[in-house]
């Protein structure tokens, strides 16, 4: 290192700006995940898979020459039936057992999709071109993609959407009424069953949302789902079930310290960072814990 | 007792006669060894202790590297090594190759045996699945790691030391191998059966059953959970070790911190087998080994797909693994004493 990142501001700029973008798209992932979660108790590693997957039929829609921008909306239609049939033939049989065999389970459905999209779509690294062009600020010092400015506007717009259905419907309040006591909620006439079938096929819509967005964006390989999961749980975790602006906010954080560290450390260890955070989230919230513990006794 | 000295007396000998009943299939089942190894110092964690662990290939990779950096770096440059990428410049004699050798497989037990004492503090104070997936991060971030750093051939990874020319062939060299991952396995399986019946199984077990009585009671759970990930480091790192120099070639996401094939092998042989048994990572680890090895040579292309439903179907519907199976159907094998009268009585709800 001949300078230090603070030495050059329109970076920091840049940086931060990149981050904010790319943060608002975790965080529309890590709120699927919060929302699965909270109702169902399910960790779900495939949720990356399930982006990747959301992005691939982008990704097909652009090969057929439509433009993939479209896929914002075809993409959560189809990937909200793909949630519904893995929870009608998998997710069901975990939903009440122990967190870890849901772990394990989803684990597996997460290296079978991997191998699956492995076969159908090919090894290769793949980009949607959207031709949407650059914004420039600052005397064009700071170049931002439209695309990104885009997929930023998109994930609000879901987030928001996804609010109000889940304030004002029926099949929200029966989510919601779930997620607080299953029990009681089916003693009072709630079909939980179709309930968690729902919110499974929802988180999945929402992953497919996030993929057709990052299929603009960035790129996609059919083996770069687990660093989305592991993303979206961290942002969770730091955030909580349930707290829309603090997963926002926390997603935010998250994308710009990626691109912090991808400048400062070198693109070459961005997967490793955004890891080795997850660990130190975790051991800090361990002795955070611990601590509070202490004080009870 | 007599009974059991012989059985285990058969299979020693056995082990034993393996590599001249099958000498096709020395290097399988040498592998099939270290995936016993492994299976087994999962179930410390995983079956005994109820912590499930997927970040035990971090010391699995930590020891293939270790093994493989001092046995060339005791003799030669290592970073001139790496740089040729295995080009036969540097070679080493017989006894260079022996004393390295048995310098990296000590030091490949002991270093990640440090680093789990080092960093089990953090991480074993995690509870449930914020434990699994923070040692799932581990292994990736470890990966990931050794991908950048160029003293050890970075993305590209490195050669373990070929065998030395003058001392015979492949075959012996296959059956050196096989030799030393047999003593290695015998090992742990003795360490591990002793260890269980001392005052450390009981108290594993307990953590596992419920760790804030067992804490309330007086144990210390932290230092035996930290010893226990010690003893499991200690021997999935000499296993990776021997890995290392078995196949020859270090590649940092594939072979050393493979998240995605031994990392889930171990976890799965366990499960399979059943987990908190003595013998059920073995009998697991042998039939995964021998399914797998079907599917490698018939199914190729399919394998992933076929461990992924794997892992699914085995998660799902059989959780208690073969020897779960046969603790409910022959329940007075194991020791337990069900009561005719208990067995025939009526269930009567007031």
């Amino acid at each position: 290192m001949d300078f230090l990142i603070f030495q050059i501001p329109i970076l920091m700029v840049q940086a931060s700006m990149d981050g904010i973008l790319l943060g608002i798209l975790f965080a529309l992932i890590a709120y699927g995940m919060a929302l699965q979660w909270g109702v169902m108790n399910i960790i779900n590693i495939a949720q990356g898979e399930l982006v990747i997957l959301g992005g691939y039929i982008a990704y097909f829609m652009y090969m057929a020459g439509i433009h993939p921008a479209f896929g914002v909306i075809v993409s959560p239609i189809v990937m909200y039936f793909v949630g519904w049939g893995l929870y009608k033939t998998i997710i069901f049989r975990v939903v009440d057992r122990d967190l870890f065999i849901s772990i394990l389970a989803t684990f597996g459905i997460s290296i079978l999709t991997q191998q699956l999209m492995n076969f159908v779509f090919g090894s290769d690294v793949v980009v949607a071109q959207s031709n949407f062009g650059t914004t420039m600020l600052f005397n064009s010092m700071v170049t931002l993609p439209n695309s990104k400015i885009f997929a930023a506007v998109v994930s609000v717009i879901f987030a928001m959407l996804l609010v109000l259905y889940m304030r004002r419907s029926k099949l929200g309040r029966a989510i919601r009424a779930t997620a607080q006591n299953a029990r009681a909620a089916k003693i009072l006439g709630v079909d939980t069953e179709s309930v968690y079938a729902a919110t499974f096929g929802i988180n999945a819509a929402l992953c497919g949302v996030a993929g057709a967005l990052i299929a603009i964006t960035f790129t996609l390989h059919p083996y770069v789902g687990l660093p989305y999961t592991v993303r979206s749980f961290m942002i969770v975790i730091i955030a909580g079930l349930g707290n829309l602006p603090a997963v926002a906010l926390s997603g935010m954080g998250l994308g710009v310290f990626e691109e912090f560290s991808d400048y400062i450390l070198g693109t070459e260890f961005r997967i490793a960072a955004v890891f080795l955070l997850l660990v130190l989230i975790l051991v800090y919230r361990r002795f955070k814990l611990a601590r509070k513990r202490e004080y009870l006794k | 007792m007599n009974n059991k000295i012989i059985f285990y007396g058969l299979i020693v000998a056995f082990g034993l006669v393996v590599p001249f009943l099958f000498p096709a299939f020395k290097l399988q089942i040498s592998i099939m060894l270290i995936l016993i190894i492994l299976s087994l110092t999962w179930d410390v964690q995983g079956g005994q202790m109820g912590y499930n662990t997927f970040g035990n290939i971090l010391f699995f990779g930590l020891g293939m590297y270790i093994c493989s950096s001092f046995q060339i770096g005791l003799f030669f440059p290592l970073a001139e090594w790496t740089a040729s990428g295995g080009e036969k410049t540097f070679v080493h004699t017989p006894t260079q190759f022996f004393q390295g050798f048995a310098v990296g497989l000590v030091l490949s037990g002991i270093i990640p045996a440090l680093v789990a004492a080092l960093i089990g503090y953090g991480i074993l104070g995690l509870r449930g699945h914020y434990f699994a997936i923070c040692t799932l991060g581990l292994g990736i971030a470890a990966g990931e790691l050794a991908g950048g750093i160029e003293l050890v051939g970075a993305g590209q990874g490195m050669t373990s030391p070929p065998w030395p020319k003058g001392i015979g062939d492949t075959e012996l060299r296959s059956e050196f191998f096989y030799y030393i991952c047999f003593t290695l396995m015998v090992c742990t399986f003795l360490f591990l059966r002793w260890a269980y019946t001392t005052r450390f199984g009981l108290v594993l077990n307990a953590i596992r059953d419920n760790e804030d009585k067992a804490e309330a009671m007086g144990i210390n759970t932290m230092r035996y959970k930290i010893t226990g990930w010690v003893v499991s480091a200690f021997f999935v790192g000499m296993a990776g070790g021997l890995m290392g120099n078995m196949i020859g070639y270090i590649e940092p996401v594939e072979t050393a911190f493979a998240g995605r094939t031994f990392g889930v092998f171990m976890v799965l042989m366990a499960i399979l087998g059943g987990k908190g048994t003595l013998w059920g990572p073995v009998i697991g680890a042998v039939a995964f080994h021998i399914f797998k090895e079907g599917f490698w040579i018939f199914f190729l292309g399919w394998q992933y797909v076929a461990l992924g439903a794997l892992i699914v179907i085995v998660v799902i519907f059989f959780p208690e693994g073969i020897m779960g199976w046969f603790r409910e159907k022959y329940p007075e094998r194991f020791g337990e004493v069900i009561d005719e009268e208990d067995r025939k009585a009526e269930v009567k709800l007031n």
